[in-house]
């Protein structure tokens, strides 16, 4: 298991240093002189001259490119052309943001596509089978900004329930500790802004968890009538095992590694839907920070949004490869 | 009992004279309900593409600026949006857009990613390693956020919104190829086709190509929906399509500031986007699960 | 005409990577060594357990797998140096014949495409030249030639065959190598396949490199015969000295495992103990030493050369005919 995850880890150096090329290359691929492009037409030789020199556009390009790799490596992800704020700085609070969010999801997506989809294998060919997986292959195959406006029409300004826009309400702002607002609220034992926090979270919550849920299901379901069609569990039931236990004990077991793995892979790619997401709910999270940055082609900001988020997209996929190598032992011979 | 069904398709069609592995799909997906429901929608939502022209009123970028935001009504179907353009006809339009970047992205696609996984598949060595060490590069990124970082270099445009999804789904195929290439240049018929001479191009495109397209079809056809989803979330981020165009996604962040006055104008061009892509999904199961009946669980 | 086809210490490696980051820790060592010669128009059998290595040897004498060292002279040219594409010219004239037909040819070509194309390739003939051949050739291996518009699966094994023998035959090659060309047949077919082989190699001057494991296909095809053990050859002899007097513990054990057609001829049958060693960890010394019922110290030290015994008849053993230790070298 070691020399597996030594080997998966030593794996990551190109991957990372490729990511760093086609990063670097956002800013330096673009037709025409960047200073121009960030700046706009209108722009003083001067000011353009000063954004030179700040981007070091003046040298050759690989020397650019390993002052880059000096400084990403150093924890330096440059400063925004908006804010002129470090970007290492600002960044955190919206990490903080994305991460509460995506937590909420993917709780929700595990908890409602594992059940769905237990109930599925289980009821086989029944109306709950069906209608599931007909709610399955439309969460699949939805846009999930289409998914949070219908909501906001319906929830929020229609029938009024839930807050549509923001964490919290912005009269009442929550006082930063940790940037996670549920265990900012709880630890300033504020429960009515806790219940407020929540509220914030189920509208985008359910838009980007939509699409795991339903991948989640479909895989449940799989593994599950796959499970549930083997001989011990015929056996289980034979030596008259509850029911309950029959399908959450033993058959859950064996399907476990593919939901596992599923879970991990969606995880990851919720953080690239994040950017839809978050820009239509006002989220202040790294994917609306990144869909600000392009508006206002605030380069920097684009580079190391993608970056970082590229970054955590990989650790959470070496994460799952390892889990499932720990679960999956054959995995480690190939 | 999947296996005998498939393999008397086979010899049907082998029958006829022809073993294109188009045709013994064609066979299955005939007895595949779902499949041909998807089927239906696509043929539905290319025939609107093709005779756009011809069913709709008005002209795509018409405005009426004293009817903006209409609800649907009998002159205007699916109402009328901010700028008072008819809705129902720039959807019409937009499908020929959504089609066109679903269809030309995934062909680039499938046609790099071809050429690099037949190259790293059958000489291996050096060619596989680079290509192997591109591809998980280009998969390190969630796909969007490639996209996305590729649009940023180019510039926004749909064209350029094609190329970037192209670009982000040749690993997909370049990998499928690679692993299919991979197991059967060991076959014997390959190695045969070496023994009597033939050069490596013809052993590669008469005979190892072929033998992949069964799999490249299934995973093309579900790579279509996705290129659609993609480019509508581009085109809402304002990545992709530019106005006047009337594509879905950037019809969706147009409206979207309307959405408590007007929410058709909103609704429709969701909708549209979930069915097309309701569409390629249903029949990319159903190709799936005769392709390989193994998958098929049930 | 001797030495038409010389192969000389053939070396055909594998590397089976693991570890941490994939370095090359063990070799499979699938041929190590062989050298033999074959003569124009002349069967040469090559027999052996699977996994010996002789289907190897034939790949890599037509280069289909990479040998890694030793040459191969083919009518005095060293087949190992030529470039791509002179060897891929060089192709015509060595064809090979392949086990399983069925595996062998492409599943979604007519047989008309699956014969006409090697004359595509080297460019023989034009459209309706070519069209004429592959006709002919079907009734010369005895298929009628109406046969051509049909897919390989919609035949019997033995059709298949032929089908496979036409391919190689279509171009006229001078050499072909057929590897294990009728195991896969039912015992009453594959004379029927055998006698074709043997006729068309009379009508079109063929010489043929014969690979099989059944010993009793090779006595009957074969004019001269080598036997492989774990890479390597151990005895090589005319088909009639071999089959009377082998020479190699190994041969004899082999020889003493066929049924004999003459119940009165006193044979013993020799039963091998231990298995078949990985050929990724070949035993020093003399590769057969741990199954050898005569196996001497030496043996497990010292690998054997191959020495001629008898004119024609070469061995490589450390012991004489009798048992008792003979030549060191």
């Amino acid at each position: 298991m070691l020399a597996y995850t030594l080997r998966r880890v030593a794996m990551l150096v190109p991957v990372l240093l490729g990511m760093s090329i086609i990063v670097f290359m956002i800013i330096h691929a673009i037709p025409g002189d960047p200073a121009v492009i960030i700046l706009g037409q209108k722009a003083t030789p001067e000011a353009i001259a000063e954004l030179h020199a700040s981007l070091g556009l003046n040298d050759p390009w690989y020397v650019q490119y390993f002052s880059y790799l000096k400084n990403i490596a150093g924890g330096d992800l440059g400063t925004s052309i908006q804010t002129k704020t470090a970007i290492s700085k600002e960044i955190g609070p919206y990490l903080a943001a994305t991460f509460e969010l995506t937590v909420f999801s993917m709780l929700f997506a595990i908890f409602i596509g594992v059940n769905a989809g237990i109930l599925s294998a289980w009821r086989r060919n029944s109306w709950f089978d069906y209608t599931a997986m007909l709610i399955a292959l439309i969460g699949v195959s939805m846009p999930v900004f289409w998914l949070g406006l219908m909501e906001q029409w319906l929830f929020a300004q229609h029938l009024n329930w839930l807050p549509s826009i923001g964490r919290v309400n912005a009269r009442d702002p929550v006082e930063s500790i940790s940037g996670f607002y549920v265990l900012d609220t709880i630890l300033a034992r504020r429960f009515d802004q806790l219940e407020d926090v929540f509220k914030h979270l189920v509208l985008p919550g359910i838009a980007m968890g939509t699409v795991p849920m339903a991948i989640i299901a479909r895989i449940t379901r799989a593994g599950m009538s796959e499970a549930m069609a083997s001989e011990y569990i015929r056996t289980a039931r034979s030596k008259g095992v509850h029911e309950f236990m029959v399908v959450y004990k033993h058959a859950l077991k064996n399907a476990f590694i593919p939901i596992l793995t599923v879970i991990g892979l969606q995880t990851g790619m919720l953080l690239g839907g994040a950017v839809l997401t978050e820009t239509i709910f006002g989220w202040p999270g790294i994917g609306r920070y990144l869909y600000s940055a392009i508006s206002a082609r605030d380069y920097p900001v684009i580079q190391s949004g993608i970056l970082v988020i590229a970054v955590i997209f990989v650790c959470i996929n070496l994460v799952v490869d390892l889990l499932y190598a720990y679960f999956d032992p054959r995995i480690k011979h190939r | 009992m999947m296996e005998k069904k498939k393999s008397s398709y086979e010899i049907q069609a082998a029958e006829e004279g022809t073993i294109l592995p188009l045709h013994s799909l064609w066979r299955g997906l005939r007895a595949n309900k779902l499949a041909m429901a998807g089927l239906t929608v696509l043929v539905f939502f290319i025939a609107i593409a093709i005779f756009a022209p011809l069913i709709t009123p008005y002209a795509y970028d018409q405005g009426d600026l004293l009817n903006t935001n209409r609800p649907p009504s009998y002159k205007h179907w699916f109402g009328t949006d901010y700028g008072g353009r008819d809705i129902y006809t720039r959807i019409v339009y937009g499908a020929r857009l959504s089609l066109w970047v679903g269809l030309a992205s995934v062909l680039i696609s499938v046609s790099v990613g071809s050429v690099m996984g037949l190259l790293a598949g059958y000489y291996g060595r050096w060619i596989d390693m680079l290509n192997s060490r591109l591809f998980d590069i280009l998969l390190a990124f969630p796909s969007i956020l490639l996209a996305i970082a590729i649009v940023a270099m180019l510039g926004p445009s749909l064209q350029n919104a094609l190329l970037s999804i192209a670009i982000v789904n040749v690993p997909t195929f370049g990998r499928l190829i690679r692993s299919k290439v991979v197991s059967l240049k060991e076959e014997d018929f390959i190695l045969a086709a070496k023994s009597i001479g033939m050069k490596d191009r013809r052993i590669l495109f008469l005979h190892i190509l072929p033998n992949c397209l069964t799999p490249i079809i299934v995973t093309g056809t579900m790579a279509i929906g996705t290129a659609i989803l993609e480019a509508a979330a581009l085109g809402f981020l304002g990545m992709g399509a530019q106005p006047p165009q009337p594509e879905w996604g950037k019809m969706l962040a147009d409206s979207k500031d309307y959405l408590l006055k007007a929410p058709w104008t909103v609704l429709f061009p969701g909708l549209s986007i979930m069915l097309a892509v309701i569409g390629f999904n249903l029949v990319g199961d159903g190709l799936r699960d005769i392709s390989d009946p193994r998958m098929k669980r049930g | 005409m001797s030495e038409w086809l010389e192969v000389n210490d053939l070396k055909t490696y594998y590397p089976v990577k693991k570890g941490l980051f994939g370095r090359t820790s063990e070799t499979i060592k699938a041929v190590d060594g062989v050298s033999f010669a074959v003569r124009k128009g002349e069967t040469f059998g090559l027999v052996g357990e699977s996994g010996c290595g002789k289907s190897t040897t034939g790949r890599s004498i037509l280069r289909l797998a990479e040998p890694t060292g030793g040459t191969v002279l083919f009518e005095g040219q060293d087949i190992m140096k030529l470039g791509k594409e002179e060897l891929r010219r060089q192709r015509r004239h060595m064809q090979m014949v392949f086990q399983d037909p069925l595996s062998s040819l492409n599943p979604r070509h007519t047989v008309g495409k699956l014969l006409e194309e090697p004359l595509i390739v080297h460019g023989l003939g034009n459209s309706s030249e070519r069209k004429r051949s592959v006709r002919e050739m079907l009734e010369i291996v005895g298929l009628p030639a109406g046969f051509a518009s049909r897919y390989p699966h919609q035949f019997s094994g033995g059709q298949r065959q032929r089908i496979g023998i036409a391919r190689a035959l279509i171009v006229r090659p001078k050499l072909i190598v057929a590897d294990e060309p009728v195991s896969a047949l039912d015992v009453s077919i594959q004379s029927q396949v055998i006698n074709l082989m043997q006729d068309l190699q009379r009508d079109f001057g063929l010489t043929y490199l014969f690979i099989s494991h059944d010993l009793g296909v090779v006595r009957h095809i074969s004019d001269r015969v080598g036997v492989m053990y774990l890479g390597r050859l151990v005895e090589v002899a005319d088909k009639q000295d071999l089959f009377s007097r082998p020479l190699h513990p190994y041969t004899q054990a082999l020889l003493s495992a066929i049924p004999n057609a003459n119940p009165d001829a006193k044979r013993e049958r020799i039963v091998l103990g231990g298995d078949l060693p990985s050929a990724a960890q070949a035993p020093s010394g003399c590769a057969f030493h741990t199954r050898c019922p005569y196996a001497m110290e030496l043996c497990s030290k010292v690998m054997p050369r191959m020495v001629e015994r008898e004119r024609g008849h070469v061995v490589a053993c450390h012991l004489d005919q009798t048992g008792n230790e003979a030549i060191r070298c």
